[in-house]
C-alpha cells in the first residue's frame, strides 16, 4: 500500500442509553517491525502505529499501546458503554510522529 | 452466497501533516454466510474451502476484511479524472456497481484490438491509455491493484465465466502447456501440486487447487493485496525457476487456463488467503 493511510470505522449511528456497543476500526499501515532488511541488506527502520486512543466527547474511553509483532493494517475492536449522544474521536500515532484521526457520531436515545 | 456489494464513500482530505479522514460508517455487516458447498463446483474447490474458520470469518466480514482498504482506494480512483482527456472511469462507465457487474468474471479475455488475450489489469491500463490519455499504471502498483480489486468486486458471487474457445483457444492451449510443464531446478509443474496433490500436506500447509476466483486477494503472508501474477511468480520461484516478468503473455495465458479450471466457482474478490 502506498503512504496514503486510510482508516475505516464501524460505529453504530444510534443506540439506547446504557447500551454496550461494539466499535471496530481498521487502518492501513505497513507496521514495519524494524527487524526486516531491504534487498541491499540494510535494516528497514521501525515504523509502527505505537498508540491508539479513542475519546468520547473529549474523554478517553480506550487506549492501546501497539508493539512490533502486530501485523500490517491493524484491526482493533472494543466495547464501549454509551450514556449520551456525542462524537467518538479515534487517533493513531506512528513512530514517525504522524497522527491519523477519524471521527464518528452516535445518537443515543 | 454473498451478492451484496457494499457502497462506501471515502473522501480523504490532507491538512497540515495531519490526516483527517471523513468517517465512513458502514451499515450492518451481518449476512448469513454461504454454505461451503457454494464454494465447490463439481470437483473444483475454491481456496476458501482450505481456510480455517477464523480466516473464513475474516473474509466474510466486509469490515474486518483488510482487502476493503484496497476496494476503498479503488472506488476513489474510479471517479478521479486523470490524463489529458480529463476523464475518469466514471465519465464513461458511470456507476461501477452496474456497469462493471460481471466484467471481472469474464477476464482474461480475447482483445480484438491487440489480437491477444489480455487480463483485467491490462484492460484497465488499455482504457487509461486509449480513452483517458493517461499513463498506464505500473504492474502491482497500489493503484492498479486497488482499481482491479474494485472492478472485480462488482462481480462478487457471480460464477467465473471465461471463454476458452474461438480466438482465445490458442492462448488457453498455451496456458495449459505451461501448467503441465515441469520447470525449475525441482522439475515441478503446476499440476503436480494443484491437481495430483491438491488437498495433501506440503509441510504444514495444505495444498489447494490453486483456483484464482478470489484474486486479487489479501494474502496474510504479503500483508497486502496481490495479483494472480504475483502468486505465479512466487510459485515459480519456490520450484527454483526464474519467475517471468509481470504482464508477460505466458502468464496471461496461464491466468486464462487457471481461470477456466475454476469455471463456475463464485468470484470472491477481495478474498483472504494464507
Amino acid at each position: 500500500m502506498d503512504q496514503t493511510v486510510q482508516s475505516r470505522l464501524l460505529v453504530p449511528s444510534t443506540a439506547k442509553k446504557g447500551d454496550i456497543i461494539e466499535i471496530k476500526t481498521l487502518i492501513s499501515h505497513p507496521m514495519l517491525s524494524g527487524f526486516t532488511k531491504d534487498s541491499s541488506g540494510k535494516t528497514i527502520p521501525r515504523d509502527i502505529i505505537n498508540t491508539f486512543t479513542c475519546t468520547f466527547n473529549g474523554q478517553q474511553v480506550f487506549k492501546m499501546d501497539l508493539n512490533p509483532a502486530i501485523s500490517a493494517n491493524p484491526f482493533i475492536s472494543f466495547p464501549v458503554r454509551v450514556d449520551q449522544s456525542g462524537t467518538f474521536e479515534f487517533t493513531w500515532v506512528d513512530d514517525n510522529g504522524k497522527i491519523y484521526k477519524n471521527t464518528a457520531q452516535i445518537t443515543v436515545s | 452466497m454473498r451478492l451484496r456489494p457494499s457502497p462506501l464513500v471515502i473522501v480523504a482530505t490532507l491538512a497540515l501533516g495531519v490526516l483527517f479522514l471523513k468517517p465512513i460508517l458502514v451499515t450492518s455487516q451481518t449476512t448469513t454466510p454461504a454454505p461451503l458447498s457454494a464454494y465447490q463446483v463439481g470437483k473444483e474447490k475454491s481456496g476458501f474451502i482450505y481456510l480455517d474458520a477464523p480466516l473464513r470469518a475474516m473474509q466474510n466480514d466486509d469490515f474486518s476484511n483488510p482487502g476493503y482498504l484496497w476496494v476503498q482506494k479503488g472506488q476513489a480512483l474510479w471517479s478521479t479524472a486523470d490524463g489529458t482527456n480529463g476523464k475518469s472511469c466514471q465519465t464513461c462507465h458511470s456507476a461501477a456497481e452496474t456497469s462493471m457487474r460481471g466484467v471481472g468474471a469474464r477476464y482474461p479475455a480475447y482483445d480484438p484490438k491487440s489480437g491477444k488475450v489480455i487480463d483485467l489489469e491490462q484492460r484497465i491500463n488499455e482504457m487509461r491509455v486509449d480513452m483517458m490519455g493517461a499513463k498506464p499504471y505500473k504492474w502491482e502498483s497500489p493503484q492498479l491493484l486497488a482499481l482491479t480489486t474494485f472492478v472485480k468486486l462488482q462481480s462478487r458471487g457471480m460464477p467465473v465465466d471465461v471463454t476458452t474457445t474461438g480466438p482465445a483457444h490458442a492462448a488457453w492451449v498455451a496456458g495449459k502447456t505451461f501448467y503441465d510443464t515441469p520447470r525449475g531446478q525441482l522439475g515441478v509443474s503446476c499440476q503436480m501440486c494443484h491437481v495430483q496433490h491438491a488437498g495433501d500436506q506440503l509441510r504444514s500447509d495444505t495444498l489447494s487447487q490453486g483456483q484464482t476466483n478470489g484474486f486479487p486477494t489479501y494474502r496474510l503472508k504479503w500483508q497486502a493485496v496481490g495479483s494472480v501474477q504475483r502468486r505465479f511468480r512466487g510459485c515459480n520461484a519456490k520450484v527454483r525457476a526464474q519467475p517471468l516478468p509481470f504482464g508477460s503473455q505466458q502468464y496471461v495465458d496461464l491466468e486464462l487456463y487457471v481461470a477456466s479450471r475454476g469455471q463456475g466457482l463464485p468470484i470472491e474478490t477481495p478474498s483472504v488467503r494464507r
